[in-house]
């Protein structure tokens, strides 16, 4: 009897110890398990070059490494003229990160004594500490200066005046990477000094690549160097204008400081022939920026507020090409009118100034009212709306004009990956996304092939290849078999044809499967057709392929509906009545590129594609929401309207007759145009017949005469 | 005591695992905390505004810009515009019987001949182009011509070259190919000149232009040879390339490096050392496997069966192959570094081609391999634009050249990239017309509803209450779109006064032009399409005096060009056919199941091509219409598909537009002569175009219930069933 105790005793102390050791096993699994996972990060980062290389520091400005120079070293080399692309920037450098993007490495900040200690370079100023930060913030940011493809010193070297040549050049020059400036970006937007005024700080850059706001035509290596807005902290604290079609009481400003006595005098000749018109301003007593005095009657104006009083401000060439007005005047949404003479324009190689500016020759510029006045008013409305959408996606901060600079060099180094004149210069509006924009009938040899979605109706799928086998452009027939509980017929079965018949079977009863771009369809003609369209003569398909060859871009087809404006619900319907007005063509029986199949699988909201593959319904409507949405353009009704019943079935009825069906169908119209945010169909007036349809002429002679008949 | 012990145990791993944690992620940031706060409003701002110079420090006299030697050519420092302030036209040097150009040449200059731009008087020329032929400037060439420098100094003209075109396509010669060596003085002369690099390029004031054939057409020239926009674009091969390689000297790394790529699959690359006499002293060890594998492939099947063509360099930059590649719709993939595109100031080739570096040749299948199949799509089908545009003749290519030039000069409205790089391109779409994009029938669609009707009366019928025209004016009264209606009188005949006209609503006027009254010294057939300043809308529906339309016909009509704004759309369909018995042209107005041409005695379209036909059409043709006093309106057909390359539109059923002339009476429209004009007409048409630009359409567009079996009174156009054809 006094065993058991004790067993019980050696059972709770083995239990306990038992115990005790699983809970020491879990703490010790624990705390293993997280050494494990504080320590992942860095056994992940030791395989990674990154972790050497932390992200630049750019917050202790006041608190920098001191580098001494002395200017004893020789062997510098100036800016080679010669340099081009294909020369002078190392191509090898790039795409050592294994994406196709620039790597851009940012130098640490120094601060650069001489040899007695003394600063030779002034404190970072605000906008290159803004461009830095911009740099490293951005996707072209490496902190690895091995992996990286270009390379910028954090030596501000913005404004010429504020620096000393020689000491910034040595500076430059002893950076670790620096290989005679290979690869390097100089930012520079203030070049020169009087009495010469360079065009191009005359540092000792070698083959770096300058970026820079006062190059002519014949310092800017075309290709190499990135022309750049001269930047004005003014412009960045202006408001944005809202109304680019409010029409300006001015019609040109001159406002520009150091203006070349020569335009003054022709400046003021004009003025007195244009007293109106004209507003020319210089610097008050005692001068300050931001006060403009009227040069004629002396009244102040408030700067640069007043350039939002004008449609046109000028820009001269004054001792530098650089002017801040220009962007002065973009950010007040007024159009700049360049007086320059081979003045590179800023990002001049992506940028299409023509559209925003107008450019005036030196020598001509006492036709400048002339052409001005030359200027339509809708020309005008047109540019300043480009204008602003320029100004805000490229220049309105010092952000997004040193991005925009990093991305002509990326479309530099990856031109398979560039931009086109479109994506950097059109707004959104104007692009045209017609993914078939070739004008051009498509030939009649290539032939369609016709789509059947079937689920189980057999014979009368049957019937219908038969029916299309007689059309004589058919390449192939592809029957997509939706049933996946019944196989389809064996091929011994099917009608024999002339023709190629492909049977696919589909994985799950979606109506989306009718729309997939199956490799089997190699015409780019589809003529997608229930299986119950058994109706249709050969002349009409044949014709309506006809009709498709001269719109391929459209939907081509027989049956057509309308969407309306419901006033009651406030919500767009479907209306299947008799119309005389179309705006989509069902795709029950309808021509379509093949293209619009892959937008279909691939590019089509989701939810919109769920909701057809749920619902069992308005995969046509949603087709045609696709087209139009892209092409703004409507579909093309073909021949007259036929009964689209088929008298054998019986439960032809069970999709397209039943009341509820019609409001489901609503439902869809609605539900699009509120996924798409507009409603993108059009409607129109016509329809296409062959030409000779029911006139009066010898039925043989008919290209295709077997039309509308029921 | 055991769970005591425990319990700090576990509070002690606890506290270290929160020590760790904290070390882990809070340390991190703390050991990297700036001691004091920063504020980037404490740096100074990199200039000071308040100290922007206000005087001018550099004299009263304007500061020249830069302008030395003829490197330095620009058009502000070498130009002279005083020549360009009226007109922009070329002077064409007469030819020389000792200086016979070669064939190339002279197709340039018959160009130029017989184009709107020729000026006989040097006086009113803005251009001056030589008959003396420079395109081939290789010495060791048949083509060269010696002696040019002193041929050059004696032209009349020359002034250094100011304001000259030199055309070029070959310049150096063997062994280094000197770009700029053009073995005489070209001076300030603007060089139209092709394989042109960045290095030698005068930025903005040379032109480069693409390399052509022996055999390129003079005018017309054969569309591009894309026959589907298939997708996925599925071809035999991805990329292709045969041709020569030069085993040494100048250029020859690149295409003697290519067999890299080369894999026998999709990626064929294959070269050949034969050319020239003595190919065997100089061959390497891998010439003649590489002669065998180039002669397993066909030039024109791999240009046919490929998605891209590599476009590498030769001795010189550019290769034929270029236009090749892009007629074939073959992407070009270029490996050329350093080559200026040709018209690249104007035209966006990232849009239809895919750079490649010479430095990186073994990217280019990687390279190739990520373009998307939409990108594919698109670069395709600019091949195509481009190739249509501006280069499938000498014709475009001088025009385009000339164009670029135009869009230089001070003054001139300027067509910006949008125009240059979507159909239907700049050479069609005249800046002088309208600023704006949105007044060309190709970009925008037509805002307004509201047309002008232009009614041309030349037969001079007499005129009473019954008869056609009132008829057609009282008509025209009822549409709801029309905003004015326009009679070009061209009769001797003095028009009816206009208290006789039908009376017409309050908002439309009537205008009467008479073209006999002293106007323009224009015959009075060219005054039915001239852009009359009272047309103020952008469409014309224009009409002969005895057309018989009804206000629904117009109506529809109307609402159907609304769709097609850039395409003729009308009534009257007239097909044309190839006679193979005559080798000829042939025109017809019977009914066929097809047409090409849709009359305008019945007609609406965009008044743009008013302007186009007036002031864009060659003399030659012109003058073909004004001497026979026909034709005008076959002549509009080839102009708007010639723009367009789209067929006309008809609308629905009706056929004969026309009164029947009583018999006996005189019509042109009963007078055999006059049909056998009209053949001649575009015969003569489709030669100086240097093609035939009409093309056929199948279809008619009807009222959408048009002879439905529905009640009429759901009918929108219901009367024009019972108009009939």
């Amino acid at each position: 009897m006094t065993l058991p105790p004790k067993v019980t005793i050696s059972k709770i102390q083995h239990s306990f110890t038992s115990n005790l050791k699983y809970k020491h096993f879990f703490l010790g699994l624990l705390f293993i398990s997280t050494i494990i996972i504080l320590s992942l990060p860095f056994i992940n980062f030791s395989n990674d070059p990154l972790k050497h290389f932390e992200k630049i520091n750019l917050n202790n400005v006041h608190k920098l490494v001191e580098v001494k120079l002395s200017l004893e070293e020789p062997s510098r080399s100036p800016r080679d003229l010669k340099c081009t692309h294909w020369d002078c920037f190392n191509i090898y450098n790039c795409g050592r990160t294994g994406h196709d993007r620039i790597a851009v490495y940012v130098y640490p900040l120094r601060k650069y004594v001489d040899a007695n200690g003394v600063p030779v370079t002034e404190s970072i100023s605000k906008e290159y500490y803004q461009l830095l930060k911009a740099i490293v913030s951005s996707k072209y940011y490496t902190s690895n200066p091995e992996e990286a493809c270009i390379y910028v010193p954090s030596i501000d070297t913005l404004n010429e005046e504020r620096i000393l040549l020689n000491f910034t050049s040595q500076a430059l020059n002893q950076l670790p990477y620096w290989s005679n400036g290979e690869n390097h970006l100089i930012f520079n937007l203030v070049s020169g000094r009087a009495p010469d005024f360079s065009t191009v700080v005359p540092l000792d850059v070698g083959r770096a690549l300058v970026a820079g706001a006062d190059f002519d035509s014949f310092s800017f290596r075309y290709g190499f160097d990135v022309a750049m807005p001269a930047y004005s902290p003014l412009a960045a604290t202006m408001g944005q204008i809202r109304n680019v079609h409010f029409k300006r009481f001015r019609k040109v400003i001159s406002s520009q400081l150091n203006i070349d006595p020569y335009y003054l005098d022709v400046l003021q000749s004009l003025k007195a022939s244009h007293p109106q018109e004209l507003l020319l301003l210089d610097a008050c007593h005692p001068h300050r920026y931001v006060t403009r005095c009227d040069v004629i009657e002396a009244t102040h104006h408030r700067y640069p507020d007043v350039l939002t009083s004008a449609t046109f401000c000028l820009m001269f060439r004054g001792e530098r090409r650089g002017q801040y007005v220009l962007l002065e005047a973009m950010a007040a949404n007024c159009i700049p009118v360049i007086v320059m003479d081979a003045y590179v324009m800023p990002f001049e190689n992506v940028i299409d100034w023509k559209r925003v500016a107008i450019f005036i020759m030196e020598s001509q510029l006492s036709s400048l009212m002339d052409v001005l006045s030359g200027v339509s008013e809708k020309k005008v409305g047109e540019m300043r709306e480009s204008l602003k959408f320029l100004y805000d996606t490229y220049f309105s901060s010092m952000e997004k004009i040193v991005l925009t600079a990093l991305d002509v060099i990326q479309d530099r180094v990856y031109p398979h990956r560039a931009k086109t004149y479109d994506e950097w210069n059109m707004l959104p509006k104007e692009v045209n996304y017609n993914p078939l924009f070739y004008p051009s009938t498509a030939v009649r040899s290539n032939g369609f092939t016709a789509v059947i979605l079937t689920y189980d109706r057999v014979q009368s799928l049957f019937l219908l290849i038969e029916r299309l086998s007689k059309v004589p452009s058919l390449m192939k027939i592809v029957v997509v078999w939706n049933n996946q509980k019944k196989n389809p017929p064996p091929m011994s079965e099917f009608p024999k044809i002339a023709k190629p018949i492909n049977v696919i079977k589909t994985k799950a009863n979606k109506l989306s499967n009718r729309f997939y771009p199956y490799p089997e369809i190699e015409t780019e003609a589809i003529l997608h057709i229930d299986d119950d369209i058994v109706m249709l003569t050969s002349d009409e398909v044949e014709f309506a392929f006809e009709v498709w060859r001269e719109f391929p871009d459209r939907i081509v087809g027989f049956p057509s509906r309308m969407h309306v404006w419901n006033n009651v619900t406030n919500s767009w319907g479907y209306e299947s009545e008799w119309l005389n007005e179309i705006s989509m063509v069902l795709t029950g029986a309808a021509f379509l590129h093949k293209y619009w199949s892959y937008l279909y699988t691939n590019a089509l909201p989701s939810n919109i594609r769920d909701w057809v593959d749920e619902e069992m319904n308005c995969e046509d409507i949603a087709m045609n929401f696709l087209v139009a949405n892209i092409t703004n353009k409507p579909p093309i009704k073909v021949t007259p309207r036929k009964k689209f019943k088929c008298p054998e079935c019986t439960n032809n009825e069970m999709l397209s007759a039943d009341k509820g069906h019609m409001e489901a169908r609503s439902n869809c119209v609605d539900r699009f145009a509120k996924i798409f945010g507009r409603m993108p169909l059009n409607s129109v007036e016509f329809r296409a017949d062959p030409v000779l349809f029911k006139d009066a002429f010898p039925e043989k002679l008919k290209r295709f005469n077997n039309i509308g008949s029921l | 005591m055991i769970s005591v012990m425990q319990a700090k145990r576990r509070y002690l791993l606890v506290f270290f695992v929160a020590f760790l944690t904290i070390w882990y992620f809070g340390g991190y940031e703390l050991r990297h905390k700036p001691i004091a706060p920063f504020n980037i409003e404490q740096l100074p701002s990199y200039v000071n505004l308040d100290s922007v110079e206000t005087g001018y420090t550099i004299g009263r006299d304007r500061r020249a810009i830069q302008n030395d030697a003829k490197i330095h050519c620009r058009m502000e420092t070498c130009f002279d515009f005083s020549k360009c302030e009226t007109d922009f036209k070329v002077y064409v040097y007469p030819l020389e019987e000792s200086n016979v150009p070669s064939p190339s040449y002279q197709k340039l200059l018959n160009v130029l001949l017989e184009s709107r731009y020729y000026t006989q008087d040097p006086k009113k020329a803005c251009l001056f182009v030589l008959s003396i032929d420079t395109l081939d400037r290789d010495r060791l060439s048949n083509d060269y011509i010696r002696n040019m420098q002193t041929k050059i100094q004696r032209l009349p003209y020359w002034n250094d070259g100011t304001n000259h075109i030199i055309f070029n396509l070959y310049s150096g010669t063997w062994p280094n190919y000197t770009e700029n060596n053009l073995d005489f003085d070209y001076g300030k002369a603007i060089l139209a000149k092709a394989s042109m690099s960045e290095d030698h390029m005068r930025p903005g004031f040379d032109i480069s232009i693409p390399l052509f054939h022996k055999i390129h057409p003079e005018k017309g020239g054969d569309p591009g040879s894309l026959s589907a926009n298939s997708y996925p674009l599925e071809k035999t091969y991805l990329l292709a390339f045969k041709g020569k390689r030069y085993v040494y000297g100048i250029g020859s790394d690149t295409r003697n490096s290519l067999y890299h790529l080369h894999n026998h699959k999709d990626m064929i690359m294959v070269t050949t050392c034969r050319h020239g006499k003595s190919w065997k002293d100089r061959k390497d060890e891998r010439c003649d496997e590489d002669n065998k594998e180039y002669d397993r492939y066909e030039y024109e099947t791999l240009l046919k069966n490929s998605t891209f063509c590599l476009v590498p360099r030769g001795r010189r930059l550019g290769s034929f192959r270029f236009l090749e590649a892009l007629q074939a719709g073959c992407i070009p993939v270029l490996l050329s570094n350093g080559w200026v595109l040709p018209f690249s100031e104007v035209i966006d080739w990232n849009k239809a081609v895919v750079w490649a570096d010479e430095r990186l040749l073994l990217q280019v299948p990687h390279i190739i391999r990520s373009i998307s199949l939409s990108k594919i799509l698109q670069l395709r089908q600019q091949t195509q634009v481009l190739w249509d545009r501006y280069f499938s003749s000498i014709e475009k290519i001088v025009y385009t050249t000339l164009e670029i030039i135009r869009d230089k000069l001070p003054k001139k409205q300027k067509r910006d990239g949008v125009i240059w790089n979507s159909f239907p391109g700049a050479l069609v779409t005249l800046p002088t017309f309208s600023d704006s994009l949105q007044d060309f029938p190709f970009h925008v669609k037509s805002g307004k509803d509201e047309f002008t009707a232009v009614i041309y009366c030349e037969l001079g019928i007499p005129l009473s209450t019954t008869s056609t025209l009132f008829k057609l004016v009282n008509y025209l009264g009822k549409s709801k779109y029309v905003s004015k209606i326009l009679i070009v009188w061209s009769n001797e005949k003095r028009p009816p006064n206009k208290s006789r006209w039908p009376n017409l609503p309050i908002h439309i006027p009537l205008h009467i032009i008479e073209t006999g009254s002293g106007m323009e010294s224009k015959s009075s057939i060219s005054q039915r399409f001239y852009p009359h300043k009272e047309i103020t809308t952008d469409t014309v529906l224009s009409l002969d005096e005895d057309t018989v339309l009804t206000t629904e016909e117009i109506d529809f009509a109307f609402i159907v060009w609304k769709e097609f704004p850039d395409r003729i759309v009308g009534y009257p369909g007239r097909s044309h056919y190839w006679d193979d018995s005559k080798s000829t042209w042939g025109y017809t107005s019977k009914w066929t199941n097809d047409y090409s041409i849709v009359l305008t005695g019945a007609a609406f379209y965009h008044h743009y091509y008013n302007y186009l036909y007036t002031e864009w059409l060659s003399p030659l043709l012109h003058k073909t219409v004004e001497q026979s006093g026909n034709c005008e309106d076959i002549l509009m057909n080839f102009l708007v598909s010639h723009v367009t390359r789209r067929p006309p539109l008809k609308v629905t059923q009706r056929k004969q537009y026309k009164e029947q002339p009583s018999a006996g009476s005189w019509s042109p429209w009963n007078d055999p002569d006059h049909f056998i004009q009209r053949q001649t007409c575009l015969n003569t048409f489709a030669a100086v175009f240097g093609y035939m630009p009409l093309l056929r359409s199948n279809l008619r567009l009807d009222p959408v219930l048009f002879k439905d079996s529905v009640s009429n009174k759901r009918k929108k156009y219901r009367r024009i069933e019972a108009v009939g054809s």
